[in-house]
C-alpha cells in the first residue's frame, strides 16, 4: 500500500510536467494544425538555459526559471515566424516535416555547442526529503508540481478568460469566421506558438534539474506530449491536463508493477490504444475531428 | 527514352567498383543502396498512397532482427514454461522470413492504423517504432539488448551450377543490393501502373470519389503497407549480414529520417525520386565528414530538409521532369506524370 | 413503365443529425430502366438521400435495397461493386490526373487482375490492361471529351468536370446510375448534350436517378420525379403531373411568393 501511495505522489509531480507539455502541444496542433515535431527541443531548450543561467551565468534558480519560459517563448515566436508563417496554407505533411527538418538541426545545435555529456543542474533545496508517514518526497519535486500547478492554472486563466485567448478560441473554432470578425490570425498563431513553446520550456526547465539534461532529452517528452494530446483529444486543454496526469500514472504503475525498461513504452502503448478504440481521445467533443 | 535513361543508370551503378577502389567509398555506397531499398519503400506509402509512416524504420530493423536471429539461433524462454530452442539456419532463409515478418507486421499495422489517418497515422507509426525498440532493448534473453547481435553470418548464395558462394568481400555485397535495388524498382513500378497503383492514386487524390468507383480503402492502403514493409525488411536483412552487428538502435527514429529527407528531397511519388534523394543523402557523409563533424553534419540535414520543401516542395525529380516536359512539347499541360504516356514510352 | 422489376428500394429511410432531422420517413423505388428524378428546394435533404442510397451515410431508421440486396452496413465500395454507382456535386475529378488516366482509375472494377499477374506482366494482366485502355479512350469519345484527354482534369472547365465525373462513374459498369446535380454550371448547350447523354445511357439498360435543380432538364428527361422537402416526400409523379401540383409549386415558391 504504501508503494502504491509513494507512485501516486511521484504521479503527481510528473503529472503536472506532463500537463505542461500537453497543454503546449495540443493548443498548436488545435488552433494551428501543425504538428510540432521542434515540442521535444523546446523542452531541451528549457532545460538547457536553466543550466547555463545557473551555471555560467551564476544567477539564482527562481529567477533563471521565468528566464527560461521567456526565453522559450522567444524561441517559439522565432520559429514561427520564420519557418511556418511563409508556409500558411500549406498542407499538414509539408508543415510537419519543416518542423522535423528544425528539430534535427536544433537538437544537433544542441549537441554540437554543449557535447553529448549529461548534464545536472544545481537547486537550492535541501538533499533529504520531506517524509510523510510511508510516503517521501524531494523538496525540489514538490517545487516542481508547485510550480507547473501554477502555470497551469495562469495558462488556463489566459486561454479562458483574457482576450487573447478568446480570439485564440475563435480560431480554433472556425479560422475564416474569426478573421471575419476582425481577428488577427497571424497574430494569434505566432502568439499561440509562443505560448505553446513557452510551456514546454518550462517543463524543460522544470524536469531538467529534478533528472540530468542531454540534447535527446526532448525526444521522449515530445512523444509523450503526443500521447497526452490524443489522450485528451485534439486541442482540448483540460483533456490534456487529465490526460498528462493518466500517462504519469501509467508510467509509474507500467515502471513498478510491470518492468522499469518499459516505463518509457507506456505513452507509446496509450496512443496506439486509444487510436485504436477511441481515436477521437478519450474526453472529446461529438464533433469529428482529424 | 524512358529505357534508355534507366538501362545507363543502372551501368553506371553496376561499374562503380570497376573504378572505385576506396574501401570506405564503397561502404558508403553498400549502405547507401541498402537504405534507398528502404528509402523506396517508404516512397510507396508516402508518395503513392499519401500516407507518411514515420516509423518505418521499424519495418527495417525487424528484418534485421529476424533474418540476424534467423541465422544465428536463439533460446528463449516463454511465460507459461515453455521455450523456444531454435537452429541456426542459412541467412538466405533469414532473408525470406525477414520479408515475411516485416510484411505481417506492415500487414497489423495498416489493418489498426489507416482507420486513422493524417497526423495520427504519423504519431501511430512513431508510437510503433519505439514500442518495437523498447521490446528489443528490454527483451535481453532473445535480442541481447544493447550488447547486440554480434557475429551475424555473409548472406551466403546457393549458385545452381557454381554450388554456393559466401557474400564477403564489399564487392560481392555491392552487386547483391545493387540487384536487390533493381528488382524493388522494377516491383514498384510494375505495381504503381497496375490497377492496383491507379487505386492508390485514385485514394490519394480524392478518397469519396476513388470508394464511389468500387476502390477498396482498406484493402489497397494494407497491400501497399505489407508490399512496403516486406520491402524494407529485406533492407533490413541486407544491413545486417552486412554489417553483421545489429543493436537496438537500428530503430532510432533518426534513421527514418533520413529515408524521409531521401525521398522527399528526390521527389515523393516518382519512382527515381528516393534513388536520387538517396544517393545525395548517402553519398554527402562522405565528402562533408572531412570538412565537418558530424553533429554539423546533421544541422545542414535539417537545413536542407527545410530548404527543400520551401523551395523545391515536389523534389528534384518532379521539378526536373517538369522542366523537361514544357522543354519538349510547349502546347501540351506540362507536368503531368501520367500512367498511360509513362508506359507508352516505357513499352516502344 | 408501369411493369418493370423494381431495381432500387427506399423504405422508411430517416437521418437525423443530433437534433436535426434530415430526412424523415422516405419511401420511394425506383424501376429497372427508369430515368426518375429527385428535386425539391435547397436543404430538402437530395444529397442526404444519395449518400443514404450509396453507403456514405448510415440511415437512423429503414432501408435500402438494391435488386433485393439490403445495402444497410455495407460500404461505399461493396455497394459500387452491386452497380449502383453515384456522381457527386462538388469533388466530381481526380484533378492532378489526365482525363484518360481518370477513367483509368473509374475502370477499376473492371481491370481486376491477380497482384502477382499485375506484378509479372503475365498475359492475362497485359491484355485487360490493353482492354482497359481502348475502354477508356471508347468513353472519352463517348463523353465528347476527345480533344482533352491527356489534359490534366483539375484544368478543364467546370462543365467538362462534370462530363469526366459522369464517364468516370460509366467507367465503374454502373447497372443503376445516381447523378447528383450534373447540369450544374453546364451552359445550354452543354446542358442539351448532357440530356442526350443521359438518354443514350438509359438506352444502354442503365437506371438513372437524378438530382438536379435545372427544372426545364427535369421535366424533359424524367419519366417519374419525386419531390422532397425538409425531409418529406411531398409529391411523386410523372412531369406532367408535378409541373401542375399546388403543393409543389408552393415548397418551390413559397407562400410569400405565391402571395406576391
Amino acid at each position: 500500500m504504501s508503494e502504491f501511495l509513494q507512485h501516486l505522489i511521484n504521479m503527481l509531480v510528473l503529472g503536472g510536467t506532463y500537463a505542461l507539455l500537453g497543454i503546449g502541444l495540443t493548443l498548436i496542433f488545435g488552433i494551428m494544425n501543425v504538428v510540432n515535431f521542434t515540442h521535444g527541443v523546446l523542452y531541451t531548450f528549457g532545460a538547457y538555459v536553466m543550466f547555463i543561467v545557473v551555471h555560467q551565468l551564476g544567477v539564482n534558480f527562481f529567477v533563471a526559471l521565468p528566464l527560461a519560459v521567456v526565453a522559450g517563448w522567444l524561441l517559439g515566436a522565432a520559429i514561427e515566424l520564420t519557418l511556418l508563417r511563409p508556409l500558411r496554407g500549406s498542407d499538414i505533411d509539408t508543415t510537419m516535416l519543416v518542423m522535423i527538418g528544425a528539430w534535427i538541426a536544433m537538437q544537433s545545435g544542441t549537441l554540437w555547442i554543449w557535447g553529448g555529456v549529461a548534464k545536472s543542474v544545481s537547486t537550492p533545496f535541501p538533499e533529504a526529503p520531506l517524509v510523510l508517514g510511508p510516503v517521501s518526497v524531494s523538496w525540489l519535486r514538490l517545487f516542481v508540481l508547485a510550480a507547473a500547478a501554477l502555470l497551469i492554472v495562469v495558462t488556463y486563466f489566459l486561454i479562458n478568460r483574457s482576450k487573447l485567448g478568446c480570439a485564440m478560441r475563435a480560431t480554433f473554432q472556425d479560422q475564416d469566421t474569426a478573421s471575419l470578425m476582425g481577428v488577427n490570425v497571424d497574430l494569434i498563431y505566432t502568439s499561440t506558438f509562443a505560448i505553446g513553446s513557452s510551456l514546454a520550456a518550462a517543463a524543460g526547465a522544470l524536469l531538467g534539474p529534478v533528472y540530468v539534461i542531454f540534447p535527446q532529452m526532448g525526444d521522449l517528452a515530445a512523444v509523450k506530449a503526443f500521447a497526452i494530446v490524443i489522450l485528451g483529444g485534439l486541442g482540448n486543454i483540460t483533456g490534456a491536463v487529465i490526460g498528462g496526469f493518466i500517462l504519469a500514472l501509467a508510467e509509474e504503475l507500467g515502471a513498478g508493477y510491470v518492468s522499469s525498461g518499459y516505463r518509457d513504452a507506456m505513452g507509446f502503448l496509450i496512443i496506439i490504444a486509444v487510436l485504436i478504440f477511441k481515436p477521437t481521445g478519450l474526453f472529446a467533443r461529438s464533433e469529428r475531428v482529424g | 527514352m524512358k529505357l534508355a535513361v534507366t538501362i545507363l543508370t543502372i551501368a553506371a551503378l553496376a561499374s562503380f567498383p570497376l573504378w572505385l577502389r576506396d574501401p570506405y567509398l564503397m561502404n558508403a555506397l553498400i549502405t547507401t543502396g541498402i537504405f534507398i531499398i528502404g528509402a523506396m519503400s517508404l516512397n510507396l506509402l508516402l508518395g503513392f498512397t499519401g500516407q507518411l509512416s514515420l516509423g518505418h524504420i521499424a519495418f527495417f530493423g525487424i528484418g534485421a532482427y529476424v533474418s540476424a536471429l534467423t541465422s544465428l539461433g536463439f533460446d528463449v524462454g516463454l511465460p507459461g514454461g515453455f521455450r523456444i530452442v531454435h537452429e541456426p539456419w542459412p541467412p538466405a532463409v533469414g532473408f525470406v522470413l525477414a520479408i515475411i515478418v516485416a510484411g505481417l507486421c506492415g500487414y497489423l499495422v495498416g489493418l489498426l492504423s489507416f482507420r486513422v489517418r493524417g497526423a495520427y497515422f504519423v504519431i501511430v507509426t512513431i508510437s510503433f517504432a519505439e514500442v518495437v525498440r523498447l521490446v528489443a532493448l528490454n527483451w535481453v534473453e532473445l535480442t541481447q539488448g544493447p550488447l547486440a547481435l554480434t557475429n551475424i553470418p555473409s548472406i551466403t548464395i546457393g549458385l545452381p551450377a557454381l554450388g554456393s558462394l559466401t557474400l564477403r568481400t564489399k564487392l560481392q555485397n555491392y552487386y547483391l543490393v545493387l540487384a536487390v535495388a533493381v528488382a524493388t524498382y522494377v516491383l514498384i513500378s510494375r505495381l504503381v501502373h497496375s490497377h492496383f497503383g491507379r487505386a492508390m492514386r485514385g485514394l490519394m487524390e480524392n478518397e469519396t470519389l476513388a470508394v464511389s468507383v468500387g476502390i477498396d480503402v482498406t484493402k489497397t492502403l494494407t497491400l501497399a503497407a505489407v508490399i512496403s514493409a516486406g520491402i524494407a525488411g529485406a533492407a533490413g536483412s541486407l544491413y545486417a549480414h552486412y554489417i553483421r552487428i545489429i543493436d537496438p538502435e537500428v530503430f532510432a527514429f533518426i534513421n527514418t529520417v533520413t529515408m524521409v529527407i531521401m525521398v522527399i528531397t528526390g521527389g515523393k511519388g516518382s519512382l527515381a525520386g528516393p534513388v536520387v534523394g538517396g544517393l545525395i543523402f548517402g553519398l554527402l557523409p562522405v565528402f562533408l565528414r572531412p570538412i565537418m563533424a558530424p553533429e554539423a553534419q546533421w544541422i545542414a540535414y535539417g537545413g536542407v530538409l527545410i530548404v527543400i520543401l520551401f523551395v523545391l516542395p515536389r523534389g528534384i525529380v518532379p521539378s526536373l521532369a517538369q522542366r523537361w516536359a514544357k522543354w519538349r512539347s510547349r502546347p501540351r499541360a506540362a507536368g503531368a506524370v501520367s500512367f498511360s504516356e509513362r508506359d507508352v514510352k516505357e513499352n516502344a | 413503365m408501369g411493369f418493370a422489376a423494381t431495381a432500387l428500394k427506399v423504405e422508411q429511410v430517416a437521418v437525423r443529425f443530433g437534433g436535426l432531422v434530415a430526412l424523415s420517413d422516405m419511401n420511394f423505388t425506383v424501376g429497372e430502366g427508369e430515368i426518375v428524378s429527385l428535386i425539391g428546394p435547397n436543404g430538402a435533404g437530395k444529397t442526404t438521400a444519395f449518400n443514404v442510397m450509396t453507403g456514405f451515410l448510415d440511415p437512423t431508421h429503414g432501408c435500402v435495397s438494391y435488386r433485393g440486396t439490403a445495402l444497410n452496413g455495407l460500404k461505399p465500395h461493396q455497394i459500387a461493386d452491386l452497380g449502383l454507382i453515384r456522381t457527386f456535386q462538388r469533388t466530381s475529378v481526380f484533378p492532378n490526373d489526365t482525363v484518360y488516366d481518370n477513367l483509368l482509375v473509374g475502370l477499376h472494377r473492371r481491370g481486376r487482375v491477380g497482384l502477382f499477374e499485375a506484378i509479372l506482366g503475365l498475359p492475362r494482366a497485359r491484355s485487360s490492361e490493353r482492354r482497359l485502355r481502348e475502354r477508356a479512350s471508347e468513353l472519352v469519345e463517348w463523353v465528347g471529351l476527345g480533344r482533352r484527354a491527356h489534359d490534366l482534369a483539375g484544368s478543364l472547365s467546370y462543365g467538362e468536370q462534370r462530363l469526366v465525373g459522369v464517364a468516370l462513374a460509366l467507367a465503374a459498369e454502373p447497372s443503376m446510375l445516381l447523378l447528383d446535380e450534373p447540369v450544374s454550371g453546364m451552359n445550354a448547350s452543354e446542358t442539351h448534350t448532357f440530356v442526350e447523354l443521359i438518354r443514350n445511357i438509359r438506352d444502354r439498360g442503365v437506371t438513372i436517378l437524378l438530382v438536379e435543380h435545372d427544372m426545364p432538364m427535369v421535366m424533359s428527361v424524367s419519366d417519374r420525379i419525386v419531390v422532397l422537402n425538409y425531409g418529406r416526400i411531398i409529391a411523386e409523379g410523372p412531369p406532367d403531373v408535378i409541373r401542375n401540383d399546388p403543393v409543389v409549386i408552393e415548397a418551390y415558391l413559397g407562400q410569400g411568393a405565391a402571395r406576391a
